[in-house]
């Protein structure tokens, strides 16, 4: 068996990732919740934010961290203007239409990364990735922490615009009752568009926080996604709460059967649980029935 | 107050209005009255800039509304409760409130929530609540209040007295009328006939989307045409 302080770091390890997976859910789960439509561009945006971040350091040495700054906004404004402009108006109000235009949209852009980034993975050439803390007797990686408490305050800073302004109650509202909301004067596909912003804004984070650990390529967004549908699944479908716990849970389980199966059979545990939660509560752990 | 002159509207390739004239003056209580089918809903939505119009004017307050979009409309001060309630039944009772001053009325939010609670004690005890637990006729009153946070100058209701049982129709007909005596101008949407017409200044009956009858509200309470059609007198 292995010494409680290797399991003991693997969870937290878990949890430090899991976090991560949390933020990037959040955005699915947050379009799926209001829009009730599943992005599959949501990989291909985090793939473009992970660029981004990679591009600002290799071209003008900007703190992954810093670029926040810079990059979240801009990806905000990326996707209230895809779904307003290009996502909304391409798909005539059905679903099915909506579908197939984030599927487009996401092999134009993946496309459009290969042609200009070719193939190659890149990382950002720092040793930020190899500092570490020292809790007692664990080592910690100082940009995983980060990433966690980082996740653990947007998490929290998007619950308390749901929740507590007019916009985040706009946006609840439109998820159930559409005309109910314009009877009250909110312009729907203005929220539509600030609820795929906001979605997009979660990737720019969650690519600021993965930058200086991890690496890019135009196929790397994908990987992170298929998790994140899981934890979506998991946590239950347009579940905030859902998403964070998902998250999580998800992010110990790769951890663990990482550390008993192999790095490479890492994920295995992944896909097991979303089988398992899909035979015996397919509404996830906070989805509510239909 | 509000001048609708020729209004047509419909879906795809049906006509649901064709032609409608009516208008609802300050501190009036304008019943429309129709049996179900006969476009009264539409019209609504066509007054609120849910639906377009096709042809036809809406003047409100002077203004020409039929192009303008469903948020200037409620900018503007004619505020809809709509058939059903389409009330949010994810957000709590106090939530669906201050939503309801989203667009206009946001400056005193607190003094008229605080008058909605004081209008409806009911809401007040389940201000924490979920909507959509509520029963049927708190859902109404939690519409009407939702209503009333946007400070409207006239207020239309669909269908108030829909799915409530006699007692809560007395209620909430005694409510639309201590509403238009604090001066509120109201549009009366109802298939209920015969309250609607003892309450209402005035009265439209809708029939196949043009208007088959207008009036005082007393003189077509007496109307024999109508007393055969709807009283089954």
């Amino acid at each position: 068996m292995y010494a409680p302080q290797i399991l003991i770091e693997a969870a937290l390890n878990g949890l430090m990732t899991g976090a991560v997976y949390a933020l990037i859910a959040l955005g699915l789960t947050l379009v799926y919740g209001v829009l009730h439509i599943i992005n599959f561009a949501h990989g291909a945006l985090l793939t473009v934010a992970m660029f981004a971040v990679w591009g600002a350091f290799a071209l003008f040495r900007v703190d992954p961290y810093l670029a926040m700054l810079g990059i979240v906004p801009l990806m905000f404004g990326a996707g209230y203007a895809l779904q307003r402009f290009v996502i909304g108006p391409a798909s005539h109000g059905s679903d099915n239409n909506v579908l197939l235009v984030t599927l487009g949209l996401s092999i134009v852009l993946e496309n459009a990364l290969l042609a200009l980034f070719r193939s190659d993975t890149r990382a950002l050439d720092s040793d930020a990735a190899l500092q570490v803390v020292e809790l007692g007797p664990l080592l910690l990686s100082t940009p995983r922490l980060i990433g966690f408490a980082a996740s653990l305050a947007v998490t929290a800073l998007l619950w308390l615009l749901l929740n507590r302004t007019d916009t985040g109650r706009a946006i609840r509202a439109v998820a159930r009752e559409k005309l109910g909301a314009r009877l009250v004067g909110i312009e729907v596909d203005h929220v539509y568009a600030v609820t795929f912003g906001l979605g997009c804004a979660c990737l720019a984070v969650a690519a600021c926080l993965l930058m200086p650990t991890y690496y890019v390529n135009p196929r790397s967004g994908a990987a992170f996604v298929l998790v994140a549908f899981t934890i979506v699944v998991l946590g239950g479908m347009g579940s905030i709460t859902g998403a964070l716990v998902g998250g999580l849970i998800i992010g110990v389980v790769e951890s663990f059967s990482g550390l008993l199966l192999g790095d490479s059979l890492g994920q295995i545990g992944i896909f097991l649980i979303f089988i398992l939660v899909l035979l015996v509560r397919p509404t996830g752990l906070f989805g509510a029935r239909a | 107050m509000l001048e609708v002159t020729g209004l047509r509207a419909g879906y795809g390739a049906t006509e649901v209005l064709r032609g409608i004239d009516l208008s609802v003056r300050e501190g009036e209580i304008v019943a429309v009255l129709g049996a179900n089918g006969v476009g009264k809903t539409t019209l609504n939505k066509v007054l609120s800039g849910v639906v377009s119009a096709r042809a036809g004017e809406i003047r409100f307050d002077g203004q020409p509304i039929a192009k303008a979009s469903a948020s200037s409309i409620v900018e503007a001060g004619l505020i809809h409760v709509p058939e059903g309630r389409k009330i949010f039944p994810n957000l709590s009772v106090r939530e669906n409130l201050v939503l309801g001053s989203y667009r206009r009325g946001r400056a005193r939010r607190a003094e008229n929530i605080e008058r909605v609670f004081t209008t409806f004690p009911r809401l007040r005890e389940r201000a924490g609540q979920a909507a959509g637990t509520l029963s049927g006729g708190e859902q109404q009153m939690l519409a009407i209040g939702r209503g009333l946070m946007a400070e409207p100058r006239l207020l239309i209701l669909d269908e108030p007295s829909l799915g409530l049982s006699p007692l809560l129709v007395e209620e909430m007909f005694t409510l639309v009328r201590t509403l238009n005596g604090q001066g509120l101008p109201i549009m009366l949407v109802e298939q209920n006939v015969v309250q609607s017409l003892d309450l209402a200044t005035r009265a439209y009956i809708l029939e196949n989307g043009t208007v088959a009858l207008e009036g005082d509200a007393a003189t077509l309470a007496a109307d024999p045409a109508l007393r055969r059609a709807y009283l089954g007198l």
